[in-house]
C-alpha cells in the first residue's frame, strides 16, 4: 500500500518537475544552450511565491511573479552570454551562483514553511470531499496535485506548441539550428537568445513555484541539481518515446519522462537506497540513459556489417583469400 | 546602388598571424550589375563579401547602398537588403527544420517577427510553386527536414532562399564550389536565371575563370586586398582565360607560380 502512495505522489511531483524539464528542453534542445541557471532560476521560483504568500497574497497569483522573477533571471543570462559575449555554460553559472544569494534575501531565510497558510493546492483540496470508495485508493492530496499538475502541465504544452510555431519561435528554433543562417535571414540572434533563455526561466521558476507549494516549503537549496533532474526527464523521454515524431509528441514525452524518473527515484528509495546518495543514483542514471542509444545504434552497424559483408562474400571470393 | 569607399581590414593586428585582408578598397556597382570576382586564396574576396554583409566590422572606410552607410550596421539589420548564399552548403539552412518552415524563414528576411503563425497554410502554396522550379522534386516533399537533402539540394533551396524577397543586393561566395560538377551547373544555371528575372545587382565569387567570363556583365580580379583589374560589358566579352592569366602574372610578378593551380 505505501509503494501505491509514494507512487501516486511520484507521479504528481513528477509533472510539477516536468514543467521544469519543458524548460530546460527549451534552452537544451531547441537553442543548444547549456543553460546552467536553472539551478538558480528553480529556486527563485519558490523563494518569490513562498514569501509573496506567507505576506498574504493569493497562491495563485504569486505563481505569475515567480514567472516574471525567472524571465528577468534568464534575460540576465541572456544579456551576459549575448551582450557581454560571455560563453554560455559561464553565464549560466554566474546567474545561478548570484540567485543564490538573492534567493536568500528574498526569503531572509534558508527555508521558508508554507504551514498554516493557503496554497493552490490546499484550496482546491478543502472543495474536494473524496467518498470513501475512492479515498482508499488515493489521498486527496494526491489526486489534487494529480488533477492541478495535468492541467497546468497540459496549459503549458499547448502555449510552447503554439509558440514554437509562430515566426519569434521559428528564428528560436532556428538559432538553435545555425545562428549565421539566423542573421543572414534578418533577425538578431541576440533577440532570440534573450527569449528563449527568458521563456525557458519563466517555466523553471513557474515549475519551483508549484514544487515550494506542494511540498510545504521553500528552501533555498531546492534548485540544486535541477538541471540534472530535467536532462533525467529529456533523456528518460528520448529513450522511451525516441527522438522522431512531432513537437506535441516531443513535449509530453518529456513530462512523461519526468514522472519516470520520480518513480524510479520513489521505488528505489523504497527499496533502501540512502537518500543522501541519491544525485550519484541520477547522475548515473542520465549518463547510462544517454549512452545507451549510442550503444545501440553502434551495435546495429556492427551487425548489418556484419550481415551485408557475409552475404557479398558468400558470392565472391572472401576479400582475404586473393592475397 | 552599392558604394565601396576606402574600405581596409587587417586581421590578428599587431601578431605574427597579421594579414591584410582587404586594404583601401573602393568599388562602384550599378544597379542591376553582375560581378564576378576573381583571386587567388587570401587575396580578399571573401572578406569583401563578409565586410558587405557585416559578418565583422571594418577597420575603416565606407560602404554605402543606394547612399545608406551600412558599415556601423549590425549583420541582422543589413539581411534586410541583402541575400547571401555561402559556400558551404550546410550554411544557409536549418537542418532540424522542415523545407517550409525554412523558406518562411527567408520569406520573412528584415522584417519583424511576431507572435503570427511561423508559416501560413497558404504560402506553402507559393513555396511549392517556386520549388517545382529547381527541377528538384522538393515540391513534393514541403515537409521533409532540411537535414535530410543532399548538398546540392541544400544550395539550391538556400539560393531560393535569399531571392525569395528580392534582395537589393545579392552576395555569393563561391556557392558551387562544394558541389559535384552537374549539380554546379544546375544551380549556376538557377542562378542566372533567378538574377536575370528579378534584375539583382549581385556579386559572385568563383575559381571557375571560364565561369567568370561567360556570366555577368563585369569581373573584377583581386589580389593583395585590392581590385587589380576591373572590366565591363564589351570589354569583358572579349575576355580569355589566357587574357586573364596574363592580366594575373602582370600584376602579382614573380608570385604568379604559386597561384597558378588556384585559378585554372
Amino acid at each position: 500500500m505505501s509503494i501505491l502512495l509514494s507512487i501516486e505522489g511520484a507521479i504528481g511531483q513528477g509533472i510539477l518537475w516536468g514543467i521544469m524539464a519543458l524548460g530546460v528542453y527549451i534552452t537544451f534542445r531547441l537553442l543548444d544552450f547549456a543553460d546552467l541557471t536553472v539551478d538558480g532560476s528553480f529556486a527563485t521560483g519558490g523563494a518569490v511565491s513562498a514569501i509573496l504568500i506567507v505576506n498574504g497574497m493569493d497562491p495563485w497569483l504569486s505563481l505569475l511573479f515567480a514567472l516574471i522573477a525567472g524571465a528577468l533571471a534568464g534575460a540576465v543570462t541572456g544579456i551576459l552570454n549575448t551582450i557581454c559575449k560571455i560563453p554560455a555554460i559561464l553565464a549560466g553559472i554566474l546567474t545561478q551562483i548570484g540567485l543564490y544569494s538573492i534567493n536568500l534575501m528574498i526569503m531572509q531565510k534558508s527555508n521558508l514553511p508554507l504551514l498554516n497558510t493557503e496554497t493552490i493546492f490546499s484550496k482546491v483540496a478543502d472543495v474536494i470531499d473524496l467518498p470513501r470508495s475512492v479515498s482508499v485508493w488515493i489521498s486527496t492530496n494526491n489526486l489534487v496535485v494529480l488533477l492541478i499538475g495535468i492541467l497546468i502541465a497540459a496549459l503549458v504544452i499547448g502555449v510552447l506548441y503554439w509558440f514554437f510555431g509562430t515566426e519569434i519561435g521559428s528564428a528560436i528554433r532556428a538559432t538553435g539550428n545555425n545562428a549565421n543562417m539566423v542573421r543572414a535571414n534578418g533577425i538578431s540572434t541576440n533577440v532570440t537568445i534573450i527569449l528563449a533563455l527568458m521563456l525557458s526561466n519563466a517555466l523553471n521558476a513557474f515549475s519551483g513555484a508549484l514544487v515550494a507549494q506542494q511540498q510545504g516549503y521553500s528552501d533555498v537549496k531546492m534548485g540544486i541539481g535541477a538541471i540534472v533532474m530535467a536532462l533525467a526527464s529529456i533523456v528518460l523521454g528520448e529513450v522511451l518515446f525516441g527522438r522522431k515524431g512531432g513537437f506535441a509528441r516531443r513535449l509530453i514525452s518529456i513530462v512523461i519522462g519526468s514522472i519516470c524518473y520520480r518513480i524510479i527515484v520513489a521505488v528505489v528509495l523504497q527499496l533502501g537506497l540512502n537518500a543522501d546518495n541519491l544525485k550519484l543514483f541520477t547522475a548515473i542514471l542520465v549518463g547510462v540513459a544517454l549512452s545507451i542509444p549510442i550503444m545501440m545504434e553502434s551495435s546495429k552497424q556492427k551487425k548489418m556489417y556484419k550481415k551485408l559483408t557475409a552475404e557479398v562474400d558468400a558470392i565472391e571470393e572472401p576479400f582475404h583469400a586473393r592475397d | 546602388m552599392l558604394e565601396i569607399k576606402n574600405v581596409s581590414k587587417t586581421f590578428n593586428i599587431g601578431t605574427v598571424n597579421e594579414k591584410k585582408a582587404l586594404d583601401r578598397l573602393s568599388l562602384k556597382l550599378e544597379d542591376g550589375d553582375f560581378v564576378t570576382v576573381i583571386g587567388g586564396n587570401g587575396a580578399g574576396k571573401s572578406t569583401l563579401l563578409n565586410m558587405i554583409a557585416g559578418v565583422y566590422p571594418i577597420d575603416s572606410g565606407h560602404i554605402l547602398l543606394d547612399g545608406e552607410e551600412l558599415s556601423q550596421q549590425p549583420e541582422f539589420k543589413r539581411a534586410k537588403q541583402i541575400g547571401r548564399v555561402f559556400q558551404d552548403p550546410l550554411m544557409g539552412t536549418a537542418a532540424d527544420m522542415m523545407i517550409t518552415e525554412n523558406l518562411a524563414l527567408a520569406k520573412r528576411r528584415g522584417k519583424p517577427r511576431t507572435l503570427r503563425w511561423g508559416c501560413k497554410k497558404e504560402e506553402s502554396v507559393d513555396y511549392q510553386k517556386e520549388l517545382q522550379r529547381l527541377g528538384l522534386g522538393l515540391e513534393n516533399r514541403m515537409s521533409t527536414k532540411v537535414g535530410l537533402l543532399s548538398g546540392g539540394q541544400r544550395q539550391a533551396l538556400t539560393l531560393l532562399m535569399a531571392t525569395l524577397q528580392r534582395p537589393k543586393l545579392l552576395l555569393l561566395d563561391e556557392h558551387t564550389a562544394a558541389l559535384d560538377p552537374l549539380t554546379a551547373k544546375k544551380v549556376l544555371d538557377l542562378t542566372k536565371e533567378i538574377v536575370e528575372e528579378q534584375n539583382l545587382t549581385t556579386i559572385m565569387i568563383t575559381h571557375n575563370m571560364k565561369d567568370a567570363i561567360q556570366i555577368g556583365n563585369r569581373l573584377i580580379m583581386m589580389y593583395n586586398g585590392k581590385i587589380i583589374f576591373d572590366v565591363r560589358d564589351e570589354e569583358k566579352k572579349k575576355l580569355t582565360v589566357e587574357m586573364l592569366h596574363q592580366k594575373f602574372q602582370e600584376a602579382s610578378g614573380a608570385e604568379f607560380s604559386d597561384d597558378r593551380a588556384v585559378l585554372i
